[in-house]
């Protein structure tokens, strides 16, 4: 059995979502930022008429802010709320992997990463780490440490 | 037959036959009031027909058996066989029931239910041998033929508003054969109904549909502009007919969505009619603008409150036939139901001939629930008390009918209204009936709203809570906001508006040029929960209509969004909930804020009126002070009050307050030597940030009256005196009690 996955790099992070939960990934888009919220949302952006919320990844992952002059790009994932935009760094390929070498998260992975990283996949070059998107985009239970 | 078709089935004969089950019952009553005609006939007869050959080809023996006695006694009718009369149509509006109960079971459990429904065939079934057509002529439908004073053989009286026409097919002569019957049923067929041109389309599609169009709208925009700079007369031109053909689309898309509110009236002859029979009361529903159109949102949204109204105008505002005529008023009430769009909004209006609200009564019943204090009572104008009635926990029933009582309040209903937009006004006469104008906007999907800046933002703020519109400049605007104990606020027509900084309620930065300091200061004069709050804001934009969105789950926290919007230039704004805003900002959190604005919402109609402030100083005086003179009323624990030399003060919004003792400055003092409260109560009053607080034994009512002062007597402390409220009331000098007790008070203020 094999299973594709988007790929995109988060500070340096190799990550991966099943392509079926991902909807689209767009370029950086202008958003309306939302007084108030968690510090882990970026703000809002019009996709097509539908208002999609968008979550910071870094901060999400609470990993070190973006450097101001790289613009993140969209991963529209679709969740059970609708559709909900990952800020990430970089996009990589659609890959297709066999899953005799998927992983559960070591015991070492710490915080926030051991709750939203369903798992690893050992490829030759770098470890491709599974988001769990159904968690990465409920904050109710992320608080707002960012 | 697999079961995912037998699914598919079932639905499609639960949709048509509740459809058709209200056309039943909408027929029935027209036939009752002799409104019917032979298509009418046909139509009832075609309804339960198709009911039954639909439930029989499924399966559901019991709902075919039961519609087969009905449709029996119905072939009768239409052939002429028999005649009407009201045993009849009420025993076909409880077969109507029964069928319905039925559906019902089976929409909900999968099954036909077990009721037994025998009674009700034998009464049909009887009904189909009782009465030989010979006993009534034929050119009427012998509706009430056998009532003792009407003739045996009544005409169509001149009035009848529909009057046979002399050619309708229906004219079936006593005795017709059945195949001449046959006959005129194919010629009725022809005509056309509106399922034959409907089809049915779920409603998520729409709204898809909606969405895009929206999107297109965007899209459009940004082409016109950019092709408005180009000298291609073919792009132009091209430019030109996307726009045009756009807004046609939007136009036509958004129509999908109408509905008449006649959807929602439909079963409102059944109700009156039903109620009407079951209280003994003779009432006659007449309907007007049954075709106004509303978004299905809203006609969901107002079923109910509607209902609740119709069924009040029944219950408590029409009189029984006694009543009526000894009030010298026709038998039978008239119960109105009127719609019609102006100015943007749906007007819907319920108007009943009835007795009308009883203002004694309704003030009682206030006074028993504890939602008015006497005093408020003799003091309310006719138009407060009818709007009572929405206060929750009012109810003026005397005894809970099985049709008022149960079920929703006056108050959910006005909530109802609100919550959509819309609002509630009550007008009334007593023993001419009542009024009730509901206003609600065409749809929820699309509103007015104003379009604000502040901290670089932009945000929309829904027109229904907004009331007007300040703008102070330069001097006006250094001097226009005073701050109470760092609460900002400002003094509307006299009235003290809190405020609030938008930019510092949520969090922005704060414009660059500051604005409290000088160029232009914007206020925009908010609503909420009835009461009134200033939003300071950088800058007005424009108003704009604009389409609603919701916002995602991660944000439904924030109680200060009620949702987003696109902007004409794609870009998305927030939505301010007005309420939730004015929560989070505390400007409204104070009980007694509400009665003072209330009260002084009335003070704007009549000017020449006065707002006081009625409060006791130590036992038996009665004192007032003009309520433009108060900053606020407050209440301290006496374990609070300290002293400071020999001064009381207390620590007030992290500040000192010197406390007064009214009682000790009017002339009576030893008589009216204060006796201490717990807690305290404090006027607090302000002049140029310097705040003191007049100590009074009792706060009393806030009354809003014509007042004319006899300066009679002088006496210290006392401007005069003036009957309020039917009792002489001295008005305090604030001023006066203040210089005496404080003098530097006003003199460190000049020097300010």
């Amino acid at each position: 059995m094999t299973k594709q996955f988007c790929t995109f790099f988060v500070n340096g992070l190799f990550f991966g979502v099943e392509v079926l939960k991902v909807q689209e990934v767009i370029r950086y888009q202008g958003m309306t930022r939302v007084p108030l919220a968690p510090a882990t949302i970026q703000g809002l952006i019009n996709l097509r008429g539908q208002i999609v919320t968008a979550i910071d990844l870094r901060r999400r992952l609470e990993l070190p802010p973006r450097d101001a002059e790289q613009l993140p790009m969209n991963v529209v994932v679709r969740s059970e709320d609708g559709a909900v935009s990952l800020l990430v760094d970089e996009i990589g390929d659609v890959v297709e992997i066999q899953d005799d070498i998927f992983e559960h998260p070591p015991e070492t992975l710490k915080g926030v990463a051991r709750e939203l990283v369903q798992g690893v996949y050992k490829l030759k070059a770098q470890l491709l780490l599974i988001l769990d998107t159904e968690k990465t985009v409920n904050l109710a239970n992320a608080g707002t440490r960012a | 037959m697999n079961d995912h078709l037998q699914q598919q089935l079932i639905k499609d004969l639960l949709i048509e036959s509740f459809e058709g089950l209200d056309n039943f019952d909408r027929e029935m009553l027209a036939l009752e009031k002799g409104e019917g005609n032979a298509e009418t006939l046909n139509n009832v007869f075609r309804i339960i027909h198709t009911i039954k050959g639909s439930s029989g080809c499924i399966g559901l023996n019991k709902i075919e058996s039961v519609a087969h006695v009905g449709e029996s006694l119905l072939s009768l009718l239409r052939d002429g066989k028999l005649t009407f009369n009201p045993e009849m149509i009420s025993a076909l509006l409880e077969y109507s029931d029964a069928l319905k109960a039925m559906l019902g079971c089976l929409e909900q459990t999968g099954h036909q239910g077990d009721v037994d429904y025998s009674a009700l065939l034998q009464k049909l079934q009887s009904l189909q041998t009782a009465r030989p057509v010979e006993a009534a002529p034929a050119a009427t439908y012998g509706l009430f033929a056998e009532e003792p004073e009407a003739p045996l053989a009544p005409e169509p009286a001149p009035e009848s508003p529909k009057p046979l026409p002399a050619n309708a097919p229906a004219m079936v002569p006593a005795g017709v054969p059945e195949k001449a019957a046959a006959e005129k049923e194919i010629a009725a067929r022809p005509v056309t109904s509106v399922s034959d041109t409907a089809i049915r389309v779920d409603v998520g599609q729409l709204d898809k549909l909606m969405n895009l169009v929206g999107e297109l709208v965007l899209a459009r925009n940004q082409i016109v502009q950019f092709t408005a700079q180009s000298q291609e007369a073919t792009l132009l031109n091209a430019a030109q007919r996307i726009n045009t053909i756009t807004t046609e689309l939007q136009e036509n898309v958004m129509k999908t969505r109408m509905q008449p509110i006649g959807n929602v009236w439909a079963k409102f002859p059944r109700i009156v009619h039903d109620m009407a029979l079951d209280l003994g009361k003779q009432v006659e529903l007449v309907m007007e603008g049954k075709e106004t159109d509303l978004d299905r949102t809203i006609i969901e949204a107002i079923k109910d409150p509607l209902t609740h109204l119709i069924r009040n105008a029944v219950d408590h505002g029409i009189e029984t036939p006694a009543i009526r005529q000894a009030a010298g008023k026709p038998e039978k009430g008239t119960l109105t139901l009127r719609a019609f769009h102006e100015g943007g909004q749906v007007n819907i209006e319920i108007l009943d001939n009835g007795r009308g609200i009883n203002i004694a009564k309704v003030k009682e019943k206030a006074m028993q629930r504890a939602l008015i204090t006497p005093d408020q009572a003799a003091a309310m104008s006719d138009r407060e008390v009818f709007n009572l009635i929405f206060l929750p926990g009012f109810s003026t029933a005397d005894i809970v009918t099985n049709v008022s009582g149960r079920g929703v309040g006056m108050d959910v209903v006005k909530t109802n209204i609100e919550k959509i937009g819309g609002s509630v006004d009550v007008l009334s006469e007593a023993g001419q009936g009542t009024t009730l104008k509901i206003k609600i906007p065409l749809t929820l999907a699309i509103i007015p709203a104003l379009i604000v800046t502040s901290g670089g933002e932009r945000f929309a703020i829904p027109q229904v809570s907004l009331l007007e519109l300040v703008r102070m400049e330069a001097e006006q605007a250094r001097k226009g906001i005073e701050m109470l104990y760092g609460a900002p606020i400002y003094r509307l027509r006299g009235q003290l508006l809190p405020l609030a900084y938008l930019n510092r309620e949520l969090k922005l930065d704060a414009p660059a040029v500051s604005s409290t300091n000088d160029a232009v200061v914007n206020i925009v004069v908010l609503q909420a929960d009835g009461r009134q709050f200033g939003m300071v804001v950088d800058e007005i934009n424009d108003t704009e209509e604009i389409v609603v969105k919701p916002l995602g789950k991660q944000l439904k926290g924030i109680t200060c969004f009620a949702g987003a919007t696109i902007m004409g230039d794609g870009k998305v704004a927030l939505i301010l909930d007005v309420m939730g805003l004015a929560q989070h900002a505390n400007v409204i959190a104070e009980v007694r804020d509400r009665a003072v604005s209330a009260k002084n919402k009335a003070a704007e109609k009549v000017d020449e009126r006065q707002t006081l402030l009625l409060f006791n100083a130590g036992q038996n005086a009665r004192m007032a002070i003009p309520l433009s003179m108060v900053a606020r009323l407050e209440e301290f624990p006496r374990s609070q009050v300290e002293w400071s030399g020999k001064q009381e003060v207390v620590q007030y919004r992290g500040q000192i307050l010197p406390l007064i003792q009214i009682a000790n400055y009017l002339p009576n003092a030893a008589a009216t030597a204060p006796t201490p409260t717990d807690p305290v109560q404090v006027v607090v009053y302000s002049e140029a940030g310097r705040s003191v607080g007049l100590v009074v034994s009792k706060i009393n009512d806030i009354v809003h009256e014509a007042v004319t002062v006899k300066r009679s007597h002088n006496r210290d402390g006392i401007l005069g005196s003036a009957v309020v409220q039917d009792k002489v009331t001295d008005l305090l000098d604030v001023i006066g009690i203040i210089r005496t007790a404080d003098p530097s008070f006003y003199e460190e203020t000049r020097k300010i």
